[in-house]
């Protein structure tokens, strides 16, 4: 929610990155996600290479080049599983690291490994925000479909879209119930045993539950009552125009390029 | 609003052609856990009849309103449509003739956006693009809710997001609609709005509310439902004027 809400802001700006058809966009990001994954190790001018592409595009969105930076290092914790490679790859030995029994030696390949890891994962996620930044959710659930996603998993997303701000609403007004009834009378200690606080805490995620199945219950109702009757149904979307057909080969093509020159160049 | 208050629970022999636009008759039903919701419910609506459905909360009007698209099922009775029992063979197409409006429009409203949410049914009644994309803005505007089609619903009032769930069920162009709390949660304004609406809609209309002020502007014909069964049916006027009689239904 968080997150999802916090890119919201931008979505309505207009930039030739807005403009853009979200299939466009959606291809050419996993396309390039594709790309720095294929890039090998080590190949500093392939990645700077597409970090350039990606930037561009970025400096053209009217989001703020600061904002996606800052932003893509959320997943900067998760890169770090990827330290184990500084001292598991075989290669020149750099520093030598002794943990009590452990006796660990930091390589040169492995410290390029690392560093490879770190930098596409963090190229990997501005992408994806760049992606939603300037794309309405729904546009972008759009391009998934016509890129293939079965009609009834894009359904689902639009669903987990629209209904989880419904739950946060719900969570919001049952905390704030609790809230305004947790008091304290002067001269007694308030609040129970931790175990009560688990008991209360436990029986609001229940009633969220419960709540949250009801309610799914009466939506298939109002599907049923408006003539949904287990095949979902979309409009058409509309054929790409040439000059969106161009610029995705161009991008595709540039992509594929420095792959293949970082490969065997 | 020139309608007729039309036939009342008991007609004479002699009105028997063309079959009413709704017709239950003896509509019984009990919820799975055993509770019997409905104990009996008969009643007619002609074409363009507007009634109100009025009784306590529990008295049955929701699980009333589910029943007249086969969204809930009777236990026994029956429930007719222009004429047709609702059933396995006839829900699709009625459920095209009776719009059904929840009371929360949260559960109305289920797609990320109101175009697609307001598209839901032309779409799944099998119409063609122009004709969906027609009809979106046609209902849109009869609500007076154009151009918030890209909108998510979640970022509109509660207001404007009951007008664009009447919207979803207009778009389907029904003979009848049934609405559950149409004026619940509304501000004033929001409210006088929807009054104005429903007194402009051509449809029969069959509506749960507890908007006694509302009933006496829009609807002819009011039935109370009393735990389960029809207490009251008939003209509005004396209801409302009878002090008593509201008392003894709670109302």
């Amino acid at each position: 929610m968080a997150l999802a809400s916090s890119l919201d802001p931008y979505v309505d700006r207009a930039s030739p990155i807005h403009a853009l058809d979200a299939r466009v966009k959606l291809a050419l990001t996993l396309a390039l996600v594709l790309a720095l994954a294929l890039v090998p190790p080590g190949r500093w001018l392939a990645l700077a290479a597409i970090a350039a592409l990606l930037w561009w595009a970025v400096l053209r969105s009217a989001v703020g080049p600061g904002r996606i930076l800052r932003r893509a290092f959320i997943t900067a914790p998760f890169a770090l599983a990827a330290l184990t490679l500084t001292v598991t790859r075989p290669g020149a030995p750099l520093i030598a690291l002794s943990l009590g029994p452990l006796a660990l030696t930091v390589t040169d390949a492995g410290l390029v490994a690392f560093v490879a890891v770190i930098l596409k994962t963090w190229l990997s996620v501005q992408a994806a925000l760049l992606l939603m930044a300037t794309s309405r959710f729904t546009e972008v659930l759009g391009a998934l479909r016509s890129l293939g996603l079965p009609a009834m998993l894009v359904a689902m997303l639009g669903f987990a879209y629209r209904y989880l701000f419904v739950l946060v609403d719900e969570a919001e007004r049952l905390l704030r119930a609790r809230e305004s009834r947790a008091a304290a009378l002067p001269g007694r200690r308030a609040g129970g045993s931790i175990a009560w606080r688990a008991g209360v805490l436990g029986s609001m995620v229940g009633t969220l539950f419960l709540r949250t199945y009801e309610r799914s219950e009466r939506i298939h109702a109002a599907m049923l009552s408006r003539g949904y009757s287990g095949e979902w149904r979309s409009l058409p979307a509309r054929p790409l125009s040439a000059g969106e057909q161009g610029l995705l080969i161009t991008g595709a093509a540039l992509l594929a390029a420095i792959v293949w020159l970082a490969h065997w160049r | 609003m020139s309608t007729s208050l039309g036939p009342c629970l008991h007609p004479s022999p002699s009105v028997s052609p063309p079959p009413p636009l709704l017709e239950l008759r003896e509509v019984r039903y009990a919820y799975p856990d055993g509770t019997l919701a409905l104990r009996g419910v008969s009643l007619r609506l002609a074409q363009g009849e507007k009634v109100a459905l009025v009784g306590l909360n529990g008295a049955g009007k929701s699980t009333l309103l589910l029943h007249l698209n086969g969204v809930l099922r009777s236990t026994s009775g029956a429930v007719l449509v222009e004429g047709a029992p609702v059933s396995t063979a006839t829900l699709r197409h009625i459920r095209a003739r009776v719009g059904l409006l929840f009371q929360d429009p949260d559960d109305q409203l289920f797609s990320p956006t109101v175009f697609d949410d307001v598209a839901f049914g032309p779409l799944h009644m099998g119409m063609a693009e122009a004709e969906v994309r027609a009809r979106v803005s046609r209902a849109l505007e009869q609500v007076g809710m154009s151009g918030v089609e890209r909108r998510m619903p979640h970022h509109l009032s509660l207001g404007q997001r009951k007008r664009v769930a009447l919207a979803t069920v207009l778009v389907m162009d029904p003979v009848l609609l049934a609405l559950d709390e149409p004026s619940a949660g509304l501000d004033p304004r929001a409210r006088r709005g929807l009054i104005a609406l429903l007194r402009a809609l051509p449809q029969a209309m069959l509506v749960a509310t507890h908007d006694l002020a509302m009933v006496a502007e829009v609807f002819p014909r009011v039935i109370v439902l009393h735990e389960g069964q029809v207490a009251y049916d008939g003209p509005g006027a004396p209801l409302l004027a009878d002090t008593a009689l509201l008392e003894q239904y709670g109302l």
